[in-house]
Parts: structure tokens; C-alpha cells; sequence
């Protein structure tokens, strides 16, 4: 995403111009824009207008319009994102307080402007909000690091693409594959009919040009990882070279990036652990998602060895943080991205505030995790925030609710 | 009219074995009424006035395309006609042909000149050509025979029931005798006395097989002989009939065949006295040429009927009948079909066909009827898939049956324990195998180096098994005692595989724990899956455990090693929670087969008294199924079971009973299936109950509704969806909140551990600690588990989560 214009004020309301360049860039997006706040951005509206003989005549205009958030609605898959609300400007076709649905496009700018209400409405450009928009515009263009994954067991493949700050669940592949049975061969038969149509999906999702005359392009593949458990990882690249060395000779170029590696199932979530395999980290060293999935073992492993140094839970967690315990030499606050985008307010201040209490008053260290990465996702299970304490604390019963 | 016509002959040729009448448009049936209504009124009010039934007036009106005068003109001189027949037969002189009873300008409608487009072939077309006309007994058993005498285009009136037309007669005589003259045209133009042919051709066709349209003139035969009298013909070929039955004029070419021709009806017994006008107007007429190929083609020739006698029409130059050698023996008669349905029926049962035609006039046309009506019968074979449920009261048969117990062992154990190894061994002691099989394996092992696994590829079939050595997937097999029928389930051992275990142990009656006695290898399994499966098992409802204590050769039977591995296993396995006295250990060796079938000889062993693997195996008490709950089956395996059975499906199942031509329900599609038929361990059976391994062959439903893992029920007793469930769990693990995997026999799904209610006390089960944050191994706790996608689960089912390629927690739904 790029930073077009910033005029963030002191008080923490602003404006900010941004132009998103790519797909995750909407999943900022995304995570930037919350209801109460006004955008404005190109859109096309359609108009109808009634001549005077009776007729009507409807028109596709382009206008500029400035609406009121009052919703989101993002695709992850396709990476698009609906933003409906109010229209606060008038123009030649619309009136004021008519309803709009922006739909945020690829390379055109929008502005998002944050108020803070003298009366608390509103939260504005909190310290998490410019934490996200530093992240969006991450002008190092260190996050290039992407790779494309292929989780899969018999008769169950799934393709996803691992990106800086979330997990896209491309396709699922799910077919019946014949178990062995005495005298039949058709168990091979069905595995190699599910390599083919996991290799065709996959292709398909990669938008890999298979033609011959791509086999000298420069264009670069992303690493490619191969998990399962047992041998169909390794059956299903077996097919990939012999497919390779036959019919599609621009597989070729894909081969060098293959890794395969071990998991434990066919399912998602065994994609924390295909990350952390020292294969997939050579790759892939020091993404955010291998940070946040070291992370998320540490705390498992704390909670596991019962040390009572870990906790999980919104009530722990804030008691924790109210006992001084998240302090500096250790302690570490995990937040889920997904509680900053509660739709209630209030709700996102408390998270917010506890966040900046950590960091600024007890000088622990705060780690917001993805709600889009598999780590994010286990860190959801658990109430999505939980903490890393720097001295044992003795719970309390927490029956009261 | 042209366009209703177009309209019409697409009908026929789309419709072909249809009623055209019914596949009518409403449009052209409104027509069809008002055509109707004008015939009838003119009919009526004309002179002299004639009713027809309604039936009658949309024949004619179908066979002149609507076309109103023509239709009135038909019925007239049919009208005419019936009347004078009425007084010529019993008389049986010829007609007097009058006036009023002839169509005024055509005999025959013009527009049965022209041939149906879609009869038209060219067989037909080159059907007088001598050069390819087979004599009909040589050919008889070749040809196609139609279902029905067709009936013809202008003929079957209602009054002409059961009779086949004369003309039909006719053409079906001249046909054969054709082939009669092909086989006897040398010796008859030799000889120079045809004649003399004339009683040989007749008696042939009695001795050759009917043809078709000779069956046709055998049904006319009656009335042919008086018809003949009163109206004998002659035909338009040098051909006369061969039935003896009616006499035909063989006009040739050549003079001289003419003169003979005038002899013949001399020699003929029946033959119709010709009288002397006839046989003139033939010689005169006969002079011309045969007609050409073409003419043929047009007018149906070989089938078209000649003028025999002069009719008032005779003169008439104009006529075209005349022009290609045709003659009228009277005024046509329109209640036989007319010359193209002859040249139709002959070329429609030449393919076999059903003419539109006799459809349209079944109901005028008694006989025919008959046969259409045994036509359609046969024509009515159901084509849907129906199977007929016996309606056994499988339960009582089950107690009938008497059948030997049945039992299923899982075999678990850590990886290379040597499971198949030693389940190969049993069954090939127990001859489950043939030796022939064996061998082969060993061959082919030994090929490629792994002299070793040939036992175990008695239950390692998959291709990857073998190139591997390693068991993947489940592998059934079943063998026999005296007393019990076993039914192996070899699970593979290798960590990887533990779902494919966990789908094995659950179709278990008992386990089978092998262990492997080699020096450190026992060590690594007790850390391994063998602590794993045996507590899964063990979790999974197992409550008998045999221990086998393998590979006892390499270490020399050593009885010191035996003890040390039963007393760790014991020990371990009573934490477990089996009983002692459902634990026992045999030690043994897969590889040599000592102790397994047969009791080692090796003095080394001469120590251990105890029973041998099989014995053991016997001694187990048979497991009691729930035969009258409803009816529950994981699927294990969906696949081809053969061409007739292109759907089958595999499984164990737990609960109930069913029957062949049962209607079951998949869980979760919710979608209905047949059971057309089944099998009982590879045996055919009706029925199958709770316990027994079974296959069932399904029909109406689509194989993507079935996968493994999913659960059969009926649809009067359904399992439920559920995203959600409550468990109460033995933690293997530490269990938190997390993403889990749910294995429940073949069934395994992602989810997760929302919410964890409480650790129990392990005996009491009463709650220690509500809302804990995290369960120590070894303790027992209620979770609630949610899941993405429902899947077919109940209380009381036992489900193991597993998370990381570890088994974390088992335990029951609540």
C-alpha cells in the first residue's frame, strides 16, 4: 500500500490517502476502516432519471463520493472489499444520507478520515490503528516473502497461499479414493487421479503458465510446499516430475521450489507445523508468520509445563496485566487482530487501551497476531488474547461467569 | 395442406412407433376436427347420403391430408364398394364394375403415386433386380420378421378386419415367385415348355420357410381364392403366383413366354377359370416391356396390381396406372391397402420396423390388434431400478441361521513390530491362503530384495505398501476355525497411519498387541505407537488384549526377556484400564511360524506351556452386538465392486440389521440409496447384521454422496449433523483450547476444543475443577468440541482427537 497523503493530528483524527497496490493490501484495508469512519473514493453509481414524457433512462456515473462507514464486507478469497455507509457529500446525482457501497479497486486512491468525537465517539488514529497502517505501508517491500502450500492427505488437498499477514485458503480438493482391497487396483488409479486434479487446481490457482514457451521466462516461482502426512506428499511431487517429463515440460521452472515436508494431517491447522519444519524455514526465514508461530509454541509450552507463567482469556489476562505481570523482562501481550475489529467501540477501546497500558505503562511487549494465519487462529481458540507472564501468578477461581 | 402434410411427416419419422395421431399438435388436431365435421356433413347431405363413423373420415382425411372432396370421395366408393362386394361373393363371378362405385379421375389417389420419402431405400429400389434376388428359402431364415402384418396406407377399413388384402396376397406371391424363377428361369427358357414348370414352382414355396410377405398372402389365402375368382389378375412381371392358391399370369417379354402363358392356367387345378376377355386383354397388354427400374421405383411395381380385366376405365389413356403397365383387375378396392402400404409393409418388416400406419389403425384392425397389444406388452419391459425387498425378519433368521461366531481382531503395534508379518504367517498355516499365492510373493519379494516381507504381503496389496514395506492402510482378511470365523484387521504401525489404525480398531472386537522382543526395538515401540494403539484401542471400546510377544527367535527365546516384556506390558496395559485376566501373553515368531498354528519345537521354548496364538484367539468370548437398535454402518470404503455392482460400499455394521432391497440414508448428504444387493464376508447373503463385515452394492444415488467415514442409517431412525458435541474425554495429552482432529472410525474432521467444561474425578466422575485452563495428562475432563461442517455423530460414540500427529485425548460423547 502506498502513503499518498497523511495528515494525521495530534489529537488523533486526520486524514490519510492510500493507494493499495495488491490483494493483501485490502485486508488492510480492512483492518484500517471501522464503521463511524468516512471514506471517500471513486465510485460508480448507477443513475435513473425520469424525462418528462415518462420515459426513464438509467446512466452509470463516476462521482467522488465521501460516505459515513456503516458496514464491511470483505472477501478473503478474492481479496475484495465492500464498504457500505452514507453518502455525506452532495453532488450532481446523489443527495445527501443516500445509502452507497463503495467497492475498493486496485491501484485507486481512498481517504480515510478518523474523527475523535469531543463526547468519545468515535476512537480515531489510535496507537494500533497507526501500528496497522505502518504495517500496510511497509515500504521495505521486506514482505515479499510468499509461498504457496499444499496440505493434503489421500483424497484431501488443501491449497493455500501463505502471505506476510494472513493464510488464503485457495481451493480444497476433496475427492473418494478407493481404499486398498484384495486384487483391486484401483486404489492406484484413484491416487493418481487425485495428484492430477490437485496438480490442475494448483496450477490453476498459481496462475502458472504451463505453455512451452514460458520455460525460459524470468518470471519468479514461489516456493512450493508439499505437507502430508505418510507418502502422499511425496507421491504427489513423484507425479509432478513424471508429469513434468512428459506432457507439460513448463513444470520444469516449478520443480526447484518444491520442499516437501512432514505434517501431521491433511487439515489447515497442520500448517503450523509445516512452517516450522526447518526445510519450510529456510525459506521462509523470519516472516511474520513463523515469528507469530514461534510465538504461539512458546506460550504452549509455557501453559503445557504448568509453570502458571502463561495465561489465556480476556478476564485472566487483564487480571494478569493488572498484577504487573506482563511487565519487561519477558512479558508479552498476544492480541488477536480480530478483537480491534469488533464492530462495538467500546469493545475496541478496552483492547486498545489495554494494549497502550502494556506497552507504555508496564513496558511489556505486545504482539498482534493475524487472525488470518494459522497461529492466529489457535490464538482465537483461546479467547483470542492470552499473555506471557514475566513471574508466576496464582489464578483464582474464575466461577463467576 | 402442404404444410400441415410437412407437419405430419416429421411426426412419422420422429414418432415413428408412436401413435401419430396422438403426438399431434392441438393445432393440427383443431384442424383435424373441422376437416372431420365438413366430411361428415357432406357425406351426409350429399347424394346418395352415407354415414361414417368419425374414425373413418380422419383415416381418409389423414391419408389425403385433410383434403375435404377427396375424403368424401374415398368413403363414397368405399361405401359403394362394400355393398357390392356384399353381393359378388356370395356369387362368385366377377364384379360388374359401375359407374358411380369408381373414384372419378384416379383409381388410386395421385398422392400414393408418389413414395413415402422416408420408406424409401434402396433395397427397395433394387428389389425386382433379378441379379440380386435370393430365392426366398434360401433367405428365410435371415429375414427380420415385423410383429405385425402391416396393413396398408389406403386399406384397413374398419370392415376389412382381419383380412389381408388381395393385393397384399399378391405381392407377396409374386415376390417368391420371383426367387422361384431366378432358380428355375435357365431350365424353363431351355426346355422351351415352361409349362411344365408351372407345378413345380407352385409346390415350392409349400416345402421353402414362410417369408414374411409370404405369411401375409397365407393370412389372405381364404379369402384370396374366392377374391381370385371374381377377380383373378395377372401382374406386371413374368412372375405368377407360386400358392397355387391364386393363379397369376407370368407376362414376359417374350412372345414365346406368352404363349406358354396362355397354357398354364391349364395346369393349375384351382386356377380360376380366366375367361377369354382376360387372357386377351393380358396378351395384349403383356406385349409392352417390362417396365423400367425407375417405373418400378415409382409405382411399387413388383406389388402393384395389374388390370386383368378391362375396366370402364381401361380406355382411358390418361391413366397412369396404365402408362406403367398397371391394370385393374376392377375398380380399386380400397378396404385391402393400397399398393404403397404393400411396398411400405414389405420394406417396414424388412427392417423390422412398426409402420405408424398400423398403430393409427389398430382399432379398426382386430388381429393386428392382438399383436399390437402383445407388442407393446413386450415393448413395456421396466427399465427402472427395483428391487424387491424379501421382508425378512432378519433377526429371527439371524437366530435361525446358526451361523458360526464371527469375530474381528485388530492387530496393533509399534511400527516393524512385525504385525502383517505374523498375520501372513497365521493365515498361511491356517491355509486362508493357497501356497501357489505364497510363493508368488516370495518370488517377487526376494526380486526386489525383501526376501523378509513376503508374509506380509498377504495383507500389504497396496503397490506403495510393498515398494515400501510398509503396511499403510487397513487390510482385512478373514480365516476359519472350528469354532469361529476370525476376521483380521491388520492396521499399519507407523505414526503417520494412526487414523488409518483408529478406523481398524474400531471394527474390533479384540485386539492383537504385537510386540517386537528385539533388544532395544521393544524399548522405542513402548515409547511409540505401541503405548499409543494400545490405549486408543483401549479408548475405542477393546476390552481383550493378546499379546503377542514377536520376533521371541531373535533373542533366542530367551525367557528372561519374555517375563521383562510381560511384566512392563501388563503393567502398563491395567493402567490402561484392561482387566488382567483379559490380558495374555504368547510369545512367538511371525517369521517361523513357532507358537502361532503350531507349537514350537524348538527346545529353547520347551519353558512355555501356555497356548499358542490361535488358541488364544479361540478362547475369546464372543462379543454381543446391539442387533435391535436402529441400524448405524460407518462406511469404510466406497468403490467398484464390479460391472453389475458399479457402486458398492464397505463396512462393519455397529449397530441394527438390514435386508436386501432396503432403502437406506447417508449421513451427512442426507441422501437416500437402495441396497440392491449384499454381501456377508464375501459371501451373498439377504440379510446382515450387527458385527458382521458387509458390502452393499447401491443403486440410485450418486457416488459423490458417499465417502468413507460416512454413516448408513434409515431414514425412520436417522443419525443427526452435528457442528458441536460434548465429550467427556481421558486426556493423553495436555488438552487447551486448539484445533484438534476427530477421528471416529473411518469418519476424521477438523475442529476444535472451544470450551473445556471441567476436570472430572477418574472414578467418581464428579467435577474436580470447573472452566480449567489446560488438562494434565491422565485426567478426565469434559470438553465441548465445535466443528466447521456437521458430521453424523450420537452419544454414546467414542471419538479420539488427535492434534499434531499425536494423539491428544479419547473418550465418549455425552
Amino acid at each position: 500500500m502506498k502513503l499518498i497523503k497523511n495528515k494525521i493530528e495530534r489529537n488523533g483524527s486526520g486524514t490519510v490517502t492510500l493507494c493499495p497496490e495488491e490483494p493483501e493490501d485490502m485486508w488492510h484495508a480492512y483492518n484500517l476502516i471501522r464503521p463511524g469512519d468516512i471514506l471517500q473514493a471513486r465510485a460508480i453509481r448507477r443513475i435513473t432519471s425520469t424525462q418528462e414524457t415518462g420515459s426513464t433512462s438509467t446512466a452509470r456515473v463516476q462521482l467522488m463520493l465521501r460516505i459515513r462507514v456503516k458496514n464491511l464486507d470483505f472477501d478473503p478469497q478474492s481479496s475484495q472489499l465492500h464498504v457500505g455507509g452514507q453518502i455525506m457529500n452532495e453532488t450532481d446525482h446523489t443527495k445527501i444520507g443516500q445509502h452507497h457501497t463503495l467497492d475498493l479497486e486496485l491501484n485507486r486512491n481512498f481517504t480515510l478520515e478518523k474523527e475523535t468525537g469531543s463526547d468519545g465517539e468515535g476512537v480515531g488514529w489510535d496507537s494500533i490503528a497507526i501500528e496497522m497502517l505502518k504495517d500496510a505501508v511497509d515500504e521495505g517491500g521486506k514482505r515479499r516473502a510468499e509461498a504457496v502450500a499444499v496440505v493434503m492427505q489421500e483424497g484431501l488437498a488443501h491449497i493455500c497461499f501463505i502471505g506476510q499477514f494472513r493464510t488464503i485458503l485457495k481451493q480444497k480438493v476433496e475427492m473418494s479414493v478407493p481404499r486398498k482391497r484384495h486384487g483391486g487396483g484401483d486404489h492406484d488409479k484413484g491416487m493418481s487421479k487425485f495428484y492430477q486434479v490437485t496438480l490442475d487446481t494448483l496450477l490453476r490457482q498459481m496462475e502458472f503458465n504451463t505453455s512451452s514457451t514460458s520455460l525460459s521466462s524470468t518470471e519468479t516461482v514461489r516456493p512450493l510446499l508439499l505437507a502430508s502426512p505418510g507418502f502422499v506428499a511425496a507421491g504427489f511431487h513423484k507425479y509432478i516430475q513424471s508429469v513434468a517429463s512428459t506432457t507439460t515440460p513448463a513444470l520444469k521452472r516449478l520443480l526447484p521450489s518444491i520442499i516437501v515436508v512432514h505434517s501431521a494431517s491433511g487439515y489447515l491447522h497442520s500448517l503450523s507445523e509445516v512452517l516450522q519444519s526447518p526445510a519450510v524455514k529456510a525459506v521462509l526465514a523470519d516472516t511474520k508468520y513463523a515469528r507469530e508461530t514461534k510465538l504461539m509454541d512458546d506460550f504452549m509450552e509455557q501453559l503445557r509445563k504448568e509453570t502458571n507463567k502463561a495465561t489465556y482469556g480476556p478476564r485472566e489476562v487483564e487480571s494478569a496485566v493488572d498484577q504487573g505481570a506482563v511487565g519487561p523482562g519477558g512479558g508479552v501481550l498476544i492480541v488477536s487482530n480480530r478483537l480491534f475489529r469488533s464492530q462495538d467501540v467500546a469493545e475496541r477501546k478496552r483492547w486498545v487501551s489495554l494494549v497502550d497500558r502494556v506497552r507504555d505503562v508496564e513496558g511489556g511487549e505486545v504482539r498482534v497476531l493475524s487472525s488470518d494465519h494459522e497461529s492466529g487462529r489457535r490464538l482465537d481458540g483461546l479467547g483470542g488474547v492470552a499473555a506471557l507472564l514475566t513471574f508466576p501468578i496464582i489464578e483464582e477461581d474464575m466461577d463467576s461467569d | 395442406m402442404s404444410r400441415h402434410r410437412v407437419k405430419n411427416m416429421s411426426y412419422d419419422e420422429e414418432d415413428y412407433e408412436d401413435d401419430g395421431y396422438d403426438s399431434q399438435d392441438p393445432e393440427e388436431q383443431e384442424y383435424l376436427q373441422q376437416c372431420t365435421q365438413e366430411v361428415l356433413t357432406q357425406l351426409q347431405t350429399g347424394q346418395p347420403s352415407i354415414a361414417a363413423t368419425r374414425e373413418e373420415v380422419q383415416e381418409a382425411l389423414w391419408h389425403y391430408y385433410n383434403d375435404v372432396d377427396k375424403s368424401v370421395n374415398f368413403l363414397r366408393s368405399k361405401r359403394a364398394k362394400e355393398l357390392q362386394k356384399k353381393q359378388s361373393v356370395p356369387a362368385a363371378a366377377p364384379p360388374k364394375p359401375k359407374g358411380q362405385t369408381v373414384p372419378e379421375y384416379y383409381p388410386i389417389p395421385p398422392s400414393s403415386l408418389s413414395p413415402h420419402p422416408a420408406h424409401f431405400s434402396a433395397a427397395d429400389f433394387f428389389r425386382d433386380s433379378p441379379w440380386l434376388n435370393v430365392p426366398a428359402h434360401r433367405k428365410a431364415e435371415i429375414l427380420v420378421e415385423s410383429l405385425y402384418p402391416r396393413l396398408g396406407l389406403l386399406g384397413g377399413a374398419p370392415e376389412a378386419a382381419g383380412k389381408v388384402s388381395k393385393l397384399a396376397a399378391l405381392a407377396a406371391a409374386r415376390k417368391k415367385k420371383e426367387g422361384d424363377k431366378g432358380a428355375s428361369a435357365n431350365t424353363s427358357t431351355m426346355s422351351g415348355f415352361p409349362s411344365g414348370q408351372a407345378p413345380t414352382s407352385t409346390s415350392e414355396p409349400n416345402v421353402a420357410p414362410l417369408s414374411l410377405r409370404e405369411r401375409l398372402a397365407a393370412n389372405g389365402k381364404q379369402q384370396k381364392r374366392s377374391d381370385g375368382l371374381q377377380s383373378p389378375r395377372t401382374l406386371g412381371k413374368a412372375s405368377h403366383s407360386g400358392a397355387g392358391s391364386v393363379s397369376l399370369k407370368v407376362p414376359s417379354p417374350e412372345p414365346q413366354k406368352l404363349e406358354s402363358l396362355s397354357d398354364k392356367p391349364v395346369d393349375e387345378e384351382k386356377t380360376i377359370a380366366i375367361d377369354e376377355g382376360e387372357i386377351a386383354q393380358s396378351a395384349a397388354s403383356n406385349i409392352r416391356a417390362p417396365p423400367s427400374t425407375f417405373a418400378s421405383t415409382i409405382v411399387g411395381d413388383t406389388t402393384q396390381p395389374r388390370m386383368a380385366e378391362p375396366s370402364h376405365l381401361y380406355s382411358n389413356t390418361l391413366d397412369l396406372m396404365k402408362i406403367y403397365g398397371q391394370d385393374l383387375a376392377e375398380p380399386f378396392d380400397f378396404t385391402g391397402p393400397s399398393p404403397d402400404d404393400v411396398v411400405l409393409n414389405a420394406q417396414n418388416s424388412a427392417k423390422g420396423m412398426k409402420s405408424k400406419q398400423t398403430a393409427a389403425k389398430a382399432a379398426g384392425d382386430k388381429k393386428p390388434q392382438g399383436d399390437l397389444a402383445t407388442g407393446m406388452s413386450n415393448l413395456n419391459v421396466g427399465e427402472k431400478v427395483n428391487i424387491k425387498s424379501k421382508n425378512l425378519d432378519v433377526l429371527s433368521e439371524y437366530h435361525k441361521s446358526n451361523r458360526k461366531n464371527a469375530m474381528n481382531f485388530a492387530v496393533i503395534g509399534h511400527v516393524d513390530a512385525g504385525k502383517s508379518t505374523l498375520m501372513g504367517r497365521l493365515l498361511a498355516d491356517l491355509k486362508a491362503i493357497d501356497p501357489r499365492t505364497l510363493d508368488k510373493y516370495k518370488r517377487e519379494a526376494e526380486k526386489i530384495g525383501k526376501g523378509s516381507f513376503a508374509l506380509a504381503w498377504v495383507l500389504d496389496q497396496g503397490s506403495e505398501e510393498r515398494a515400501r514395506g510398509v503396511t499403510i492402510d487397513i487390510a482385512m482378511n478373514k480365516f476359519e476355525t472350528d469354532k469361529t470365523v476370525f476376521t483380521i484387521v491388520d492396521s499399519p504401525g507407523h505414526r503417520d497411519f494412526v487414523p488409518n489404525m483408529i478406523a481398524g480398531a474400531s471394527q474390533a472386537d479384540f485386539a492383537v498387541l504385537v510386540i517386537d522382543s528385539g533388544t532395544g526395538n521393544f524399548e522405542s515401540g513402548l515409547k511409540g505407537q505401541t503405548k499409543e494403539h494400545a490405549l486408543l484401542a483401549r479408548s475405542l471400546g477393546v476390552q481383550r488384549v493378546i499379546v503377542a510377544v514377536n520376533k521371541m527367535d531373535s533373542v533366542n527365546w530367551s525367557k528372561d526377556r519374555f517375563e521383562e516384556i510381560e511384566q512392563q506390558i501388563s503393567g502398563f496395559l491395567t493402567t490402561a484400564g484392561f482387566q488382567a485376566k483379559k490380558i495374555s501373553f504368547v510369545p512367538c515368531s511371525g517369521i517361523s511360524g513357532d507358537n502361532v498354528n503350531r507349537r514350537s519345537e524348538d527346545p529353547n521354548v520347551s519353558w512355555y506351556k501356555g497356548n499358542t496364538l490361535v488358541e488364544e484367539l479361540e478362547k475369546t468370548e464372543p462379543y454381543i452386538h446391539a442387533l435391535d437398535k436402529p441400524l448405524r454402518m460407518t462406511i469404510g470404503d466406497v468403490f467398484r465392486g464390479s460391472v453389475q455392482n458399479p457402486l458398492s460400499i464397505s463396512g462393519r455394521i455397529d449397530a441394527g440389521s438390514l435386508q436386501m432391497g432396503d432403502q437406506i440414508l447417508t449421513m451427512p448428504s442426507g441422501e437416500k440409496a437402495t441396497i440392491r444387493s449384499l454381501e456377508v464376508d464375501g459371501e451373498p447373503s439377504d440379510w446382515a447384521v450387527a458385527g458382521q463385515n458387509v458390502v452393499l452394492n447401491l443403486v440410485n444415488i450418486d457416488p459423490i454422496h458417499l465417502r468413507s467415514g460416512d454413516v448408513i442409517c434409515r431414514a425412520s431412525a436417522p443419525i443427526a449433523n452435528i457442528t458441536s458435541f460434548t465429550a467427556k474425554v481421558l486426556a493423553f495429552d495436555h488438552l487447551m483450547p486448539s484445533m484438534v482432529d476427530i477421528h471416529r472410525g473411518r469418519l476424521h474432521m477438523p475442529g476444535r476444543i472451544s470450551k473445556m467444561v471441567a476436570t472430572l474425578d477418574k472414578s467418581s466422575g464428579a467435577v474436580v475443577k470447573k472452566r480449567p485452563k489446560i488438562v494434565a495428562p491422565g485426567n478426565v475432563a469434559r470438553i465441548v468440541v465445535e466443528m466447521d461442517h456437521a458430521v453424523p455423530l450420537e452419544a454414546p460414540t467414542r471419538v479420539v482427537l488427535r492434534s499434531g500427529g499425536e494423539t491428544v485425548a479419547a473418550g465418549l460423547l455425552e
